[in-house]
C-alpha cells in the first residue's frame, strides 16, 4: 500500500515549509506493481492471455481513491476504445472515470463488484478485475507501459505533486 | 476561470450545466447558485432510494428526487441552500493530485479564507463544519482530464424537509448517530448570504483570474449533443424501489 503523508507532517519531518499549499499530498509509490501486466498513464492495468485481455485499476489508483463503495460497469457485448471511459468507481464523495487502455469488444464483466466493490481495494489485480475484452489491436497493447516504466511513472507523478 | 452566478436556478438545470461543462468544456469554471427554487431531494450517483428516503412521504408530498452525476450522499435543497461549484482542468491548481482527498483538502483551504476567524470552521472527514455541526456537503466527479467539486451550503433550511431523509447507513464517524437536527447547523447564524458569496468569489480570485460569464453564451455556443446522466427519478421508480427495498 502506498505510504501517504500529509504535507504538514512531512514538512515537520523534512523541516521544510509548505504552509502555503496545505492540500499537498506527499506520497511515495510503495504500491504494488505486478510484472507481466501492461499499464496506462491513467492507472489501469491490462493482462493479456490468449485472445482475452483483463482490465482493472492499479494498486496505486485504488490507494489514492480510497474505499470504493460503488462500481459502474458496462454490459458485455459492448465495446471499449483506447483512452475512453468505460465505467466509474465511487469512493469517498467522488466518482472517478475508469478508462480502457485498449480497444475491443467486452466479453465479460465482473459481476461480483456490484455486491463487493471493496474487492478493488483488497485485490486490485485479482478479484477486483473489472472487464474482459477481446482486443482489436495488438499494437495498442505494445504501446502501454511495462511494470518498471509504470513504477517510475508513479514515482515521478507523486514526486511532482 | 469563468464565473457564472445564478439566483434561484432550478437544481436540475444547474447540475445539467455542470455535467455538460465537465464533459465538454476545456475551460475552468466557478458556478454560484444563490438558492434553488423548489425543495428537491438530490441523491448521489449510487444512492438507493429505499435506504436514504422516506419514500412514502416523498411520494405523498410529490417531492422531486434527482440522481446526480457525482458521488456522495443525499441532500434536500431549497431556496435556503447556496451552491458553489469548481470545475477545473487537472493543471488548473499547481501541485494538486486529481484524487478525492487532495481536491477536498484544496477546497477546504479555499473556504478557510472565507471563514477565517468565524465559527471554528474546518473540514471534518468530508464535510464543512462549525465545531462538529455540518453546514456544507461536498461531492466530486473526476475524469481523465478534469474534476468537479461542488458543495451545497445550508445557509438556511426548513426543519420539516429533513423528515424526508432517513439516517444514512454510511455516515461519517463524527456524526455519532445524531439525528439531522442535532447534526447540521445554519450558515445564516454566522454570515449573511451576500457576505458569504462575496468572500467566496474573493477567495477564488486569490487563485484564479475570474471573468464573468453569462449562461446564454454557453447555450448559444453549444454544438455538442451531450446528454447528461443527472435526472429526476420517476414515481414508478420510487415505488418499485420501496417495494424492492432498494
Amino acid at each position: 500500500m502506498a505510504l501517504r503523508m500529509w504535507a504538514s507532517s512531512t514538512a515537520n519531518a523534512l523541516k521544510i515549509s509548505c504552509a502555503s499549499k496545505p492540500y499537498l499530498s506527499l506520497s511515495r509509490c510503495f504500491s504494488t506493481v505486478l510484472d507481466g501486466l501492461k499499464y496506462a498513464e491513467s492507472h489501469e492495468w491490462v493482462k493479456h492471455e490468449g485472445s482475452v485481455a483483463t482490465i482493472g485499476i492499479t494498486d496505486h489508483a485504488q490507494d489514492h481513491l480510497g474505499e470504493v463503495v460503488f462500481v459502474e460497469l458496462p454490459e458485455p457485448g459492448g465495446s471499449v476504445s483506447k483512452g475512453k471511459g468505460f465505467g466509474a468507481v465511487e469512493s469517498v464523495k467522488a466518482t472517478s472515470d475508469v478508462n480502457s487502455p485498449i480497444s475491443g469488444e467486452i466479453v465479460e464483466v465482473n459481476s461480483k463488484l456490484s455486491e463487493a466493490p471493496g474487492l478493488i481495494n483488497s485485490s486490485p489485480y485479482e478479484e477486483g478485475w473489472m472487464i474482459k475484452v477481446k482486443p482489436s489491436s495488438s499494437s495498442e497493447l505494445e504501446s502501454l507501459m511495462g511494470s518498471k516504466e509504470y513504477t517510475k511513472f508513479c514515482e515521478e507523478e507523486d514526486a511532482s505533486h | 476561470m469563468n464565473l457564472m452566478r445564478f439566483k434561484g436556478l432550478p437544481i436540475l438545470k444547474q447540475l445539467h450545466i455542470e455535467e455538460q461543462l465537465l464533459r465538454t468544456s476545456s475551460e475552468n469554471w466557478c458556478i454560484i447558485n444563490d438558492g434553488t427554487n423548489d425543495p428537491t431531494i438530490v441523491m448521489g450517483v449510487s444512492g438507493k432510494p429505499a435506504e436514504l428516503l422516506e419514500i412514502e412521504s416523498v411520494l405523498r408530498d410529490q417531492v422531486p428526487v434527482i440522481r446526480r452525476f457525482t458521488g456522495g450522499g443525499t441532500v434536500i435543497v431549497d431556496p435556503g441552500t447556496i451552491f458553489v461549484t469548481f470545475i477545473c482542468n487537472k493543471e488548473a491548481v499547481p501541485d494538486l493530485q486529481p484524487y478525492p482527498r487532495p481536491i477536498m483538502s484544496w477546497s477546504s483551504s479555499l473556504y478557510s479564507k472565507v471563514f477565517q476567524g468565524i465559527g471554528d470552521f474546518h473540514l471534518r472527514e468530508n464535510d464543512y463544519v462549525f465545531g462538529n455541526h455540518k453546514f456544507g456537503g461536498n461531492a466530486q466527479s473526476i475524469t481523465k482530464t478534469k474534476w468537479i467539486h461542488h458543495t451545497s451550503f445550508l445557509w438556511d433550511f426548513d426543519v420539516r424537509n429533513m423528515a424526508y431523509l432517513k439516517l444514512p447507513k454510511r455516515a461519517p464517524a463524527y456524526r455519532s448517530a445524531r439525528g439531522h437536527l442535532d447534526f447540521i447547523c445554519r450558515l445564516k447564524d454566522y454570515m449573511s448570504r451576500s457576505t458569504f458569496i462575496d468572500k467566496t468569489v474573493e477567495a477564488a480570485r486569490t487563485q484564479f483570474l475570474l471573468r464573468s460569464f453569462e449562461l446564454g453564451t454557453i447555450e448559444n455556443c453549444s454544438e455538442t449533443e451531450f446528454r447528461p446522466s443527472t435526472r429526476f427519478l420517476t414515481n414508478e421508480e420510487l415505488e418499485a424501489a420501496a417495494v424492492a427495498g432498494q
